[in-house]
């Protein structure tokens, strides 16, 4: 792609991306109002932190289809901070945080500059859940009063869930008219919310939700105000509160507190919730991304840094990157950082344009979108959904979530970080396997036949994800990659997750990922993302569950109409009469594929006695034969390791073709009928197809082609040889 | 290393003693060399019977065996006798983890390690009975010993029958200047990690020029990864039988604290390995 051809893209989408961009605001508008209301920030601080989003990420960004502006999951942290640092009074805690805000874009700038955008992998996920519910759990706790009229509530989140029935009560029988409308208008926003959803008219669908809400409140306003005698019931307190010059006058962040502990902690905590929910959204949006593109995660974190200081300074919150927007700008077909600018351009004029009317929007009704953005992180279907991949997995969560609420984020999230830690080792029953490999290297990342394989060892869990994800970030995602797990002990949630996440987008970009060596751990639940545990000898039925390459190969055997079983109770009772077993315990067969005549599986075997022990699985194919066929061994030139058992037999040329000979090593007792076996046609086959090792014994063959277990692309591949070669003979 | 002519074996009246003396005399054969047995501790007759009795079992040797027993410090006996004696090899036997499949190697073998003037030999499974060794992996790193290496596990394979040999290239992550952060330096990182393979594997194929290779089929693997550590890892996924190192420069206390090149391998050997000095 030359420069005049993507400039020439980038001017002929623009007006997709100015109407992405148009939809955007629309959504950010009242969103980012509402979020700096329940930070306990004046609203248009939240309207600053998106305009100067969308202006800076937009220039210096990284990815292509996020927006930028304040985010949810800040709010109950930058409350806190204001209410801790102004002791009371809500305004001079706002001018602390705004320094606590500029100081943590700074370090946020120098996490992207340290290339440590990836924060967020040490994290467990489950802990992850845990905090964000808890933190939708708070902004649902305070707001739902607002939404009810009442703006007086205060006191710990516990407390706050506590006196809603009663403000529920209070709400029904009030006779404050402007209560009341408050209160009404707040339960319609949150209808509006709810079922907008479900309401499948096109022309109703043009305009966002917060969007309705907006219309519907002024709407009401000026109805009272036009048409109606009576005058707008909803006292000025319950208005929104806009200052008159908003592009004039900046409040002055204040630093004196600077080195106090509560200032530092805050500082933390917003820098710790700012980059986590940057990064999983930037994450997130990357798999929304119809061009597939992958977003410089660094680059990114480093320009929301640079926004939140400018943020900071103009009085405005932090920018992150936000999922729910940046959804609506792809579904909106926004296709590059120009719609976040507009997004900045068209707040602007609406906040130029539209001040007065904007006066007119009642509090509730913005704390009605909060508390639908809270219920949303807190729903009980995200923890239906942690529990569905493990029972240990909701421990983790509820223990991070109570914490949290009970305290605040960043204990919260240290706890949870300790629970997840304890109950591995629990799981395991062994805290030797994490402390001695914790620092160890233990990824292996090698190219090999055009394919990437990357074998992990020891333990695979959060505490060494990241060794794992910067392998696998280095592999280009149209290529063919196994992952083989078969060396690791153990593999947690969080790397499961993860991991499939990847095989998504190797999917997606037309790669294969491909996931070996976890059949037969032992595991929580049957969800695929649930943390596998390797277990000596045979576990019970109950606790294995199949893995994803074991469904795989569920699916072949029923496109092939063969038979498939996971256990296989009966021995091959052939295997052993090959040479390859003559020194090889048989230890268990597994994962069968078979018809009458063919058998696919996996092979674990030992080698050696004693403390030389060593367990090997191998993916191997055997061909039951109706005529007799000489004893042989076919391998190629080379690699000698499978056939010391017919030491003494010298490789058996095949006269004419000087290059099979070369290229195979074949060897066997009867040269004469092996000579004669091998006919023009076979050793065709054989020059023209992958080498695998084959073994004859007389009425069956034993063919595999590495030793190690196979990639469910490889088994086909390895099915479709082994039933041609049938042809071939027979 | 250009031949093997002495061959140093400790022994030690452990359970192990039979398969040490048994590899060690295998080994001997088959170089041609001659073998030291050195004993640290007191000789008694009863020690001396046990080991002539062990010998006479044992394959036959082409030149007799010659016993050291001397009493001090093993480390210092042992690095001693081997300048006496002009050792070319010393073998040592790693120890196994408890109740798990893994090998490392102990602290006195260790020291001899760090310390000893002639190449090392770390046996993981002596055995009484001969197993075939398949396949050597040796490093292929940019190194000065690296050439003397790589002619010393050609040098082996010839005298154990081994036909397969791979050299592994560990090229450091450092190595590649491109930082993978978005698809467009991901397709630079791979176009460059794609000519530092080129540069690895000619200077590789320089070093095969001056070595006879027929009849051993060479393969060069290049590695991204932490040195030391991915050729191990790379050896016990390939289950290659012997893993040939270079010497390590110099050993300071801070390597074992941060373990880097060699000393992963010490703390659990993935096969059996040879350094070469």
């Amino acid at each position: 792609m030359n420069k005049k051809s993507s400039r020439d893209i980038f001017v002929s989408d623009l007006p997709r991306n100015i109407f992405s961009g148009f939809v955007v605001s629309l959504v950010a508008l009242p969103l980012g109002l509402g979020l700096a209301l329940a930070s306990g920030a004046p609203p248009i601080s939240g309207i600053i932190a998106a305009i100067v989003g969308g202006v800076i990420c937009a220039i210096l960004g990284g990815s292509n289809v996020t927006i930028t502006g304040p985010g949810n999951g800040l709010v109950v942290v930058i409350l806190s901070a204001i209410t801790i640092l102004g002791e009371g009074n809500m305004y001079e805690g706002y001018l602390y945080t705004l320094a606590a805000i500029i100081i943590s874009g700074a370090l946020m700038f120098f996490l992207g500059v340290l290339r440590l955008g990836s924060l967020s992998n040490f994290f467990p996920s489950s802990a992850i859940q845990g905090m964000l519910a808890a933190i939708g759990i708070g902004i649902l706790a305070k707001q739902i009063h607002v939404m009810l009229g009442n703006l007086g509530a205060s006191g710990s989140i516990l407390e706050l869930l506590y006196f809603i029935p009663e403000d529920v009560l209070i709400f029904i029988k009030t006779a404050d008219k402007s209560v009341f409308y408050a209160g009404s208008v707040g339960i319609i926003s949150l209808l509006i919310m709810i079922f907008y959803s479900k309401i499948r008219n096109k022309y109703f669908q043009l305009v966002p939700a917060p969007m309705w809400i907006v219309l519907v409140s002024v709407g009401m306003y000026y109805y009272f105000e036009i048409f109606s005698t009576e005058t707008y019931p909803i006292a000025d307190e319950f208005m929104i509160n806009l200052p008159d010059k908003i592009f004039s006058k900046f409040p002055q962040p204040n630093f004196t507190k600077l080195f106090t502990y509560e200032f530092i902690s805050a500082v933390i905590a917003i820098t710790l919730i700012a980059s986590i929910e940057s990064l999983l959204s930037i994450k997130a949006v990357d798999k929304l991304d119809p061009d597939k593109r992958r977003s410089n995660i660094n680059k990114d974190i480093r320009s929301l840094g640079i926004a939140t200081v400018i943020s900071g300074f103009l009085g405005g919150l932090n920018v992150v990157t936000v999922i729910a927007r940046s959804s609506v700008n792809v579904n909106n077909r926004g296709s590059n950082r120009s719609a976040n600018f507009f997004h900045a351009l068209f707040l602007i004029a609406f906040i130029v344009l539209f001040a007065n009317e904007l006066r007119h929007i009642p509090l509730s009704a913005l704390a009605a979108i909060l508390v639908y953005t809270g219920y949303k992180l807190a729903s009980p279907e995200n923890i239906k959904k942690t529990f569905q991949v493990g029972s240990e997995q909701l421990i983790i969560f509820l223990i991070t979530l109570f914490v949290t609420v009970v305290t605040n984020l960043i204990s919260g999230i240290l706890i949870g970080i300790l629970t997840t830690f304890i109950i591995h080792i629990v799981i395991n029953k062994n805290i030797s396997l994490f402390i001695r490999n914790l620092l160890k290297p233990n990824v292996l990342m090698f190219e090999e036949d055009e394919k990437y394989f990357v074998s992990i060892e020891n333990f695979s869990s959060f505490l060494n994800y990241s060794k794992l994800k910067s392998k696998l970030d280095q592999i280009p995602e149209t290529e063919d990659v196994i992952i083989d797990f078969s060396r690791c002990d153990f593999v947690d949630h969080t790397v499961m997750e993860n991991i499939n996440s990847y095989s998504e987008s190797f999917r997606r970009k037309g790669g294969h990922f491909e996931i070996i060596g976890l059949d037969g751990y032992k595991s929580g639940s049957n969800h695929p993302f649930a943390l596998r545990k390797f277990v000596i000898g045979k576990p019970k039925d109950k606790t294995i569950t199949l893995t994803k390459r074991q469904k795989s190969l569920h699916k072949i055997s029923e496109g092939l109409h063969w038979n498939y079983t996971s256990e296989y109770k009966k021995e091959i009772k052939e295997l052993p009469n090959f040479g390859y077993f003559k020194t090889r315990q048989i230890t268990k067969v597994s994962n069968i594929l078979s018809n009458e005549e063919c058998t696919l599986f996996d092979l674990e075997f030992s080698e050696g006695e004693l403390i030389a022990k060593q367990n090997v699985k191998v993916t191997m194919m055997y061909l039951e034969l109706k005529n007799n066929i000489p004893q042989f061994t076919l391998d190629k030139e080379g690699i000698f390791e499978y056939i010391i058992h017919f030491a003494g037999f010298k490789d058996i040329d095949i006269d004419n073709h000087p290059d099979f000979s070369k290229r195979f090593y074949l060897s066997g007792k009867n040269e004469e009928k092996i000579r004669e076996f091998f006919s023009d046609e076979l050793i065709l086959f054989f020059e023209s197809n992958k080498y695998y090792h084959i073994e004859s014994n007389e009425n069956g063959l034993l063919i595999f082609g590495n030793e190690r277990l196979a990639g469910v692309k490889e088994i086909k591949a390895l099915a479709d040889f082994g039933l041609r070669l049938k042809q071939n003979i027979s | 290393m250009q031949s093997i002519k002495k061959i140093l074996v400790g022994i030690a009246f452990s359970p192990n003693l039979k398969p040490n003396i048994f590899e060690a005399i295998r080994l001997a054969n088959m170089f041609g060399a001659q073998l030291v047995g050195v004993h640290v501790g007191e000789k008694t007759s009863k020690k001396e019977k046990q080991l002539i009795q062990l010998i006479s079992e044992a394959p036959d040797l082409h030149s007799p065996i010659k016993t050291v027993w001397k009493k001090g410090k093993p480390v210092d006996i042992i690095l001693s006798t081997s300048l006496e004696e002009n050792i070319d090899l010393l073998i040592l036997g790693a120890i196994q983890q408890e109740n798990i499949y893994k090998y490392y190697v102990g602290s006195v073998a260790r020291e001899l390690t760090r310390k000893a003037s002639c190449s090392v030999l770390l046996l993981i499974k002596p055995s009484i009975d001969r197993v075939k060794c398949n396949h050597i992996v040796v490093n292929g790193l940019k190194d000065k010993k690296t050439n003397e290496t790589i002619k010393a596990s050609f040098l082996i394979s010839r005298a154990l029958a081994c036909k397969r040999i791979t050299i592994v290239e560990e090229i450091s992550q450092k190595e590649i200047e491109v930082k993978v952060s978005d698809d467009y330096s991901l397709r630079k990182a791979t176009i460059e990690k794609e000519k530092l393979k080129r540069r690895e594997d000619s200077r590789v194929h320089k070093i095969l020029e001056t070595i006879n290779t027929e009849g051993i089929s060479v393969k060069i693997q290049s590695i991204f990864g932490k040195r030391g550590y991915s050729i191990g890892h790379y050896a016990k996924v390939k289950r290659a039988d012997l893993l040939v190192m270079n010497a390590p420069t110099k050993t300071t206390i801070l390597d074992r604290i941060f373990p880097h090149d060699i000393e992963y391998i010490l703390s659990e050997l993935p096969t059996d390995v040879l350094i070469v000095k």
